[in-house]
């Protein structure tokens, strides 16, 4: 009888089945569909279908002045939207040849580390909540709340922050800054420590992120990973410390490295750099200078107000800046500027050819290429480890199809 | 490597484009003819003194009236060396470009958005469609004589005379170019 059901079973005919996740399913955080081929619970082929928040980024900075791009690029990766305007600043004062003050600089490089901190908590957060851990993520965006209470301080919004100009920022942050941060922090370690006890250990999800969605070091390499997910593959690359800008050499860190390249390491990755950001933090609030936060420069800093309103120079400067067609006067030119955000290497290909407005403002995200390999990280995985796979790379659609 | 090394190591190796090669704003940058470029791009690759082995950005410049039209350009990065290079490649609208999918598989899906929103062709590359826009979308949107304001709903409204841009049609309301 049993051999009789052997037989049967060879000849009994199967096919692969066709699912398609997304673009709206509750695990998928973000719009992208994947199209996974099964073979009972594996996936034999799995692509990926992008585009559902395609919005025109490039074409939109195009067709606005210097400025007024900043604000698309708070929508790029939206949980840590500060560190996309530097980058989009930077970019631009590298064309004009400028360099900010001391203290601009500080406040630059403290607001992004705490966005890092923002962006990884809430990567893990929805990582884990996405296979079961309510609670940790409760927690998480707890400790995120306090992040961008100090983001809500400096710029007044949370979100979309629209925080720095081309030659500095919106404005100094309030007077109370530093010690809200310094109170802030210790809440902020006590939840990571808390999340890490929850989680780190805990063997449910040791058995669902170990050696799953490995890559490895050549791997990740070809398929031009970068930021946590390259270096949870064991390759320290840190564009912070590779081609240093601000002034991140000024500080003393460490860049966590994995040695698998699987979820898990780039989890233990995240997590041990948001202690690393907030060590950054602290050393940049001790040596927070005083002065200007923005550039001495009439042709690219806004004037005060009561200049505007007080004297005829200060409301003809003031016209000048913000009127069509006159605006920031950026010379003909080139530039490449990537900075570290929190999923990689962001980096801005702006051309100018003159005026107020750029020719063209590419922006390489690092969700893009993180989520070009995810075809190949879920093929041969089971079904449900794809939910772990797709939390690790820490898609954000703002950015990835901008 | 330092950019003024990299740039010597450079014209040495590829004499032909040599004069090309210059140094902006702290980075390298190379132009390379079309025809050279798949070669040029494998050295630069496999070469042990080069080593590009990341693939950093790709993208596309439309310089409307020059000729040829279009710009290539990549960024490649060398996560051993620390060094990073910018070639460019002149293309024009009929011609098509060879795929570096090959080499480096993250470019498949570079090539695609560029295909999308320049229209530029790749030959040889395993699955050139539309990748941010659908596929029934009409002209690339990147290109420079693409209206600002042009409008391709995907899908048509039933009752048009609600719909906000026939609206905006009928009354005339200037929105810019």
């Amino acid at each position: 009888m049993a051999k009789e059901y052997e037989n049967r079973e060879l000849i009994l005919p199967t096919k692969n089945m066709a699912l398609a996740m997304g673009p709206s399913h509750p695990a998928m955080h973000g719009i992208v569909r994947v199209n996974a081929k099964l073979d009972g619970e594996i996936v034999v082929e799995g692509s990926v279908d992008i585009g559902y928040l395609h919005r025109g980024f490039e074409k939109s900075v195009e067709n606005h002045t210097w400025n007024q791009g900043i604000i698309y690029t708070d929508r790029l990766n939206y949980v840590s939207a500060m560190m996309n305007n530097v980058g989009y600043c930077l970019a631009v004062e590298k064309l004009l040849d400028i360099e900010l003050p001391p203290r601009g600089t500080f406040l630059r490089v403290i607001m992004s580390e705490l966005s890092r901190v923002a962006d990884h908590l809430t990567c893990v957060a929805a990582q884990v909540m996405e296979t079961g851990a309510m609670t940790a993520f409760l927690y998480a965006m707890k400790a995120r709340e306090y992040v961008w209470e100090i983001v809500e301080m400096a710029c007044g919004a949370r979100v979309t922050t629209n925080w720095t100009r081309v030659g500095g920022l919106m404005a100094d942050v309030p007077g109370d800054f530093v010690d809200a941060v310094r109170e802030r922090i210790p809440l902020v370690r006590d939840v990571i420590d808390e999340l890490d006890k929850l989680v780190t250990k805990n063997r449910i999800f040791g058995d669902r992120y170990r050696d799953v969605g490995v890559m490895t070091k050549d791997e990740a390499i070809a398929w031009g990973f970068t930021g946590p997910c390259i270096r949870a593959s064991g390759i320290p690359f840190d564009v912070r410390r590779d081609t240093p800008y601000l002034n991140y050499d000024a500080f003393d860190f460490e860049i966590p490295v994995g040695t698998n390249g699987d979820v898990f390491d780039r989890y233990l990755v995240r997590m041990f750099e948001m202690e690393q950001s907030i060590l950054i933090v602290e050393q940049a609030l001790a040596k927070l200078p005083d002065g200007p936060v923005s550039v001495d420069n009439k042709m690219v800093t806004l004037p005060e107000k009561a200049d505007v309103y007080g004297s005829i120079e200060g409301l003809i400067n003031q016209f000048k800046l913000i009127m069509d067609g006159h605006g920031i006067q950026v010379p003909p030119g080139e530039i490449y500027q990537a900075v570290e955000a929190a999923n990689g290497e962001l980096g801005f290909y702006i051309i100018s050819t003159g005026g107020d407005t750029p020719y063209k403002c590419r922006c390489r995200p690092p969700s893009f290429a993180l989520t070009a390999a995810l075809e190949k990280m879920i093929t041969g995985q089971m079904i449900a480890d794809v939910i772990p796979i797709f939390g690790s790379v820490n898609m954000i659609g703002g950015e990835l199809d901008r | 490597m330092t950019n003024e090394e990299l740039q010597i190591k450079f014209k040495e190796r590829f004499p032909d484009f040599a004069e090309s090669c210059i140094i902006d704003k702290g980075h390298i940058v190379a132009e390379i003819p079309l025809e050279h470029m798949e070669l040029t791009l494998t050295t630069l690759k496999d070469d042990s003194e080069f080593d590009f082995k990341m693939y950093m950005d790709f993208t596309v410049v439309d310089w409307m009236e020059r000729k040829p039209r279009f710009d290539l350009v990549y960024h490649l990065y060398s996560v051993e060396k620390n060094h990073r290079i910018r070639i460019k490649v002149g293309i024009t609208e009929s011609q098509s470009a060879p795929t570096m999918s090959g080499l480096w598989p993250v470019a498949d899906w570079h090539e695609r958005e560029m295909f999308d929103l320049y229209g530029v062709k790749f030959s040889g590359h395993p699955n050139l469609k539309r990748i941010l826009l659908y596929d029934s979308f009409k002209g690339h949107p990147l290109r420079k004589d693409y209206p600002v304001t042009k409008r391709q709903p995907r899908i048509e409204s039933t009752f048009p005379t609600r719909d906000s841009q026939y609206q905006e049609k009928d009354l005339k309301i200037h929105r810019g170019d």
